[in-house]
């Protein structure tokens, strides 16, 4: 199969197939990353965290249109203040489910499963009602387009680029916000031990909230990254939850390196299959292998051995 | 060092790491037939994780247990009880949607299988066996209620019962009294004098009063290591008790 | 003193039984048209998934978030036989190969694959539909409760294992008839599977077959495996230093569940006439779980009820107001969770049926067994 390609361009398609690895393992983070702290630090399981990311594509929506209409002089970098709305609308969002509906359920992980399950389901015909059953997506601005000539032969798309500063900056604030601030030892705190937390004067429930609110903005500034490299439809969010869940799981759930180092490993495993097989088998054996690797390591990659 | 044949359990070097933390190390020691065993020793100094060790929650990173000549280590939980080996959990532990009488069926030594259970019938023996245990563990006017509903002592008692049930020859109680009225307290020192008497015991308890009453040998833990072994007198003289005890 | 004879039925269970019984081999067979019917039982091939959730998750504790995988294997075997039987050499001749499949002859598949083969039994087919399952369940089992992965991580990789089936079966079209499924399904060895009279027997065969399902998970759940199951949810640990195998226990249970989806899947191949990837994704798989927690997830007769009321809600809403659906569906799942953890069945128990007895003078008979529908949903 390789017959038909000189050396350089051998190497060219490697690289090419390389970087569109990283770019879907920057995908896989910015998925990965709400998630880690909602699964991996409350242990609570969101089934909607797809569709709070969706909102985050939404909102972005919006604003590009906003700013075409109003401010074409501003197009230019109406994505950063998009990303920004985008984090404090789903942000909001997520406090008002903690505290209508996941505070009721801390003790009945299964449970909360199902009811995000539900919400999943309005915030989906929610979505198909308001901006319709179709796909949309959003005006890049130009600087974002095209792609960046590093030899003759390969070039890599500046969007790309952009999504993968994105997913490492992201990256960087979670783990000051978790493990460098006030704020993050407050979190694990609760989380580790909620009685004791509370006797120490922290506020639990508003830590709680908290914690939900910034994991599901999380999760709406990935949303609003991904129109940066595709279109957004209602029901897209489902297609990322599996994945997402996996990718976590995978990782350890309470630790946010070991996501990256899932997302990293699952992401690169799909790409390099995907130029060898179809698409959807590529698909099929990394999620067999990872779901294999599950059954043989149950706590994930990075996991502390703990006294029961 | 070879085990000598007439110990019931023989525990020797063992060890476990946990992520490099050693909450027991290198620890030995012996237990007889009939003999009442109680290990003491301050917070966090490994008394949990021995037990938890011995009966296959918990698996070692070293060491030998050994049972009656059965290498331990290398069973099953269940595996391990159906050897001979019961043991009590700290907080009680019962099924609390169940009544007395069927948690106290569920610990009846017959049917343990899956297709012994599907199959499993409420006999006559069965009946009586439950009614005789659940008045050792004063429960037999409480046959029909949910578990749920008892008082703390009474899941004590209802958890001694179920392992009473299975009759071991190594039975391990953690902290039987922990959580006690003083009134409960009596009754549950009478119920276990009255229980040890045909097997061996190993009993983690701060009662030091309690432990004067029914130990025969009292073992002294302190960060995951034996600090002293022999009788009650032997170990309240030792130096190094009282050091650990009162040093700080 | 006690009265501590384990019946198998308590005079409430007998009650429903009957009730249930009468419903739906009198009351709908006698109320309804042939369409109709056909479209009931339809609904009652999920009630044998739901039972075999209250199995597995109401009483084991065991939410598997993949039901939709045994379902659709057990419906795709039936599928699989009925689709060689429509393919004879003369129905396909204007196929470039005649006596194959219709997707694969589109699909330029020129000859039946090996493992096709064995579905030309009939004998062998109706094994598979409940042996394949089964035993797919096993392997799982066997996998993930030796590891002792429950809880959460189970579901999630049910569903995982769900969505991997899904990916597969439509990738593999040539093989599997891809996303429309095996379709187009004529006669059961000769017998028109399509007319009317046949939809009725078939509704007939189903609710025997139901019933038959419903007296195993009564068996079931009315043994001590059934208690040690509830004690299992409860204190795992308990039950395994009582010396139980846990994890026999689990894979049991979940191999039960399977082969209970299966027979619906089975049996919906046969009422509806054909198969398709789409009842058995995470999507379909996660609806299974509603059924059954609408029903009350303790109950093995509501089960019945809410894989009933749910589907036939979702055909009336779906028909009248379609935008309406996805958010009374959404609705539904969180009004169980945060207020009928017990779905109907708990409110029966709740309701119903002290007045009921009120009514008939009558002390309601726990006959010392015990009696699923009175536990309380677990506290956690």
């Amino acid at each position: 199969m390789f017959a038909d390609y000189t050396m350089g361009e051998l190497g060219a398609i490697f690289a090419m197939q390389g970087f569109a690895g990283l770019i879907l393992f920057s995908v896989f983070v910015l998925m990965a990353l709400g998630l880690a702290i909602i699964f991996g630090q409350m242990g609570v399981i969101n089934m909607a965290h797809g569709e709070f990311m969706i909102l985050g594509a939404y909102v972005t929506y919006i604003t590009s249109n906003l700013f075409a209409d109003y401010l074409p002089s501003l197009f230019s970098i109406y994505f950063f203040i998009a990303m920004i709305l985008a984090f404090f609308v789903t942000a909001a969002l997520g406090m008002l489910v903690e505290w209508s509906l996941i505070r009721h359920l801390y003790k009945r992980p299964l449970d909360t499963l199902l009811a995000t399950w539900g919400l999943s389901l309005i915030l989906q015909q929610i979505y198909r009602s308001v901006f319709g059953a179709r796909e949309v997506g959003v005006t890049i601005p130009d600087w974002m387009m095209g792609s960046l000539p590093l030899t003759d032969l390969i070039e890599v798309p500046i969007n790309g680029i952009f999504v993968m500063v994105l997913a490492i900056s992201i990256s960087v604030a979670v783990y000051f916000m978790m493990y460098r601030s006030s704020w993050g030892k407050q979190v694990r705190a609760v989380t580790q031990n909620r009685v004791m937390a509370g006797a120490v004067g922290i506020n639990t429930e508003r830590t709680d909230r908290l914690t939900f609110g910034i994991g599901c903005g999380v999760a709406g500034v990935a949303g609003s990254a991904f129109t940066m490299i595709g279109s957004t439809g209602p029901t897209a969010g489902q297609l990322y939850i599996v994945d997402t869940f996996l990718v976590v799981v995978f990782g350890g759930a309470a630790s946010l390196l070991g996501t990256i180092a899932s997302a990293f490993s699952i992401s690169q495993a799909q790409s390099i299959m995907e130029f060898f097989l179809s698409g959807s088998m590529a698909k099929v054996l990394t999620l067999l292998t990872v779901v294999g690797i599950l059954m043989l390591r149950p706590q994930g990659l990075f996991a502390l051995k703990l006294r029961k | 060092m070879n085990a000598r044949p007439d110990f019931l359990l023989t525990v020797e070097n063992l060890t476990v790491s946990f992520d490099g933390f050693k909450a027991v190390n290198g620890l030995s020691f012996y237990v007889e037939p009939n003999e009442c065993r109680v290990i003491i020793g301050p917070n966090g100094a490994g008394k949990t994780t021995v037990l938890d060790l011995i009966c296959g929650r918990t698996r070692a990173t070293d060491g030998k247990v050994e049972f009656k000549g059965q290498d331990l280590l290398k069973m099953r939980e269940d595996q391990i009880v159906h050897a001979g080996v019961g043991r009590k959990f700290q907080t009680p532990t019962v099924y609390e949607d169940l009544t007395v009488f069927e948690n106290l069926e569920i610990s009846y030594p017959k049917g343990h299988g899956v297709f012994g259970a599907l199959m499993f019938r409420r006999d006559d023996p069965v009946k009586e066996r439950i009614h005789e245990i659940a008045s050792v563990v004063f429960l037999d006017d409480l046959l029909d209620m949910k578990a749920a509903f008892l008082s703390h002592g009474q899941k004590q008692w209802l958890e001694i019962g179920m392992l009473l049930i299975q009759d071991p020859e190594l039975l391990m109680l953690d902290e039987p009294v922990a959580g006690m009225s003083v009134a409960e307290r009596k009754q549950t020192a009478e119920l276990l004098n009255r229980i040890i008497q045909d097997r061996s015991v190993i009993v983690i308890e701060h009662d030091m009063k309690f432990v004067e009453d029914i130990a025969t040998r009292v073992t002294v833990l302190h960060q995951g290591k034996v600090l002293s072994e022999g009788s009650m007198a032997h170990v309240q003289a030792d130096p190094k008790v009282i050091e650990v005890y009162l040093g700080h | 003193m006690f009265a501590k004879d384990n019946k198998l039925f308590s005079t409430g269970d007998i009650v429903g039984f009957v009730v249930l019984a009468v419903l739906i081999f009198i009351v709908l067979p006698a109320g309804l048209d042939t369409f109709r019917l056909n479209l009931f039982g339809k609904y009652l091939t999920y009630a044998f998934v739901a039972i075999g959730l209250v199995l597995c998750w109401g009483a084991g504790g065991i939410l598997s978030l993949g039901q939709g995988v045994f379902f659709g294997l057990g419906g795709y075997c039936m599928a699989m036989f009925l689709k060689l039987e429509a393919s004879t050499p003369e129905a396909t001749k204007i196929q470039s190969t005649p006596g194959i499949p219709d997707f694969m002859d589109w699909n330029q598949i020129t000859a039946l694959p090996m493992w096709w083969e064995p579905f030309n039994s009939l004998t062998f087919s109706l094994i598979a539909v409940v042996l394949v399952p089964v035993i797919f369940a096993f392997i799982i089992g066997v996998a993930m409760f030796r590891r002792r992965v429950g809880g959460v991580y189970f579901a999630i990789i049910t569903q995982a294992i769900a969505a991997i089936m899904t990916i597969l079966i439509i990738g593999q079209q040539g093989y599997t008839g891809g996303v429309n499924g095996i379709t187009d399904l004529r006669t059961l060895l000769g017998w028109d599977i399509r007319t009317d009279e046949a939809k009725v027997i078939l509704y007939f065969v189903n609710a025997v077959l139901l019933f038959v399902c419903l007296f195993v998970a009564q068996f079931i759940r009315k043994s001590k495996l059934g208690r040690i199951l509830i004690a299992m949810r409860d204190q795992e640990d308990r039950v395994r230093f009582s010396g139980y195998d846990v994890a026999n226990f689990k894979i049991f249970v979940f191999c039960a569940g399977a082969a209970f989806a299966a027979i619906g899947g089975a049996m919906f191949t046969l009422q509806v006439g054909f198969m398709s990837p789409s009842f058995v994704g995470i999507v379909p798989s996660i609806e299974m779980v509603i059924f059954c927690a609408v029903g009350g997830r303790l109950s093995i007769l509501g089960a019945v009820y809410g894989a009933l009321l749910v589907n036939l809600a979702k055909t009336t809403f779906s028909e009248m107001f379609p935008e309406l659906w996805l958010l009374g569906l959404g609705a539904l799942f969180i009004a169980v969770v945060l207020a009928f953890p017990n779905g109907l069945a708990g409110l029966y128990k709740d309701y119903v049926e002290p007045r009921l007895m009120a009514l008939f003078k009558k002390k309601a008979d726990d006959g010392g067994g015990r009696n699923f529908d009175s536990i309380k949903a677990p506290a956690e």
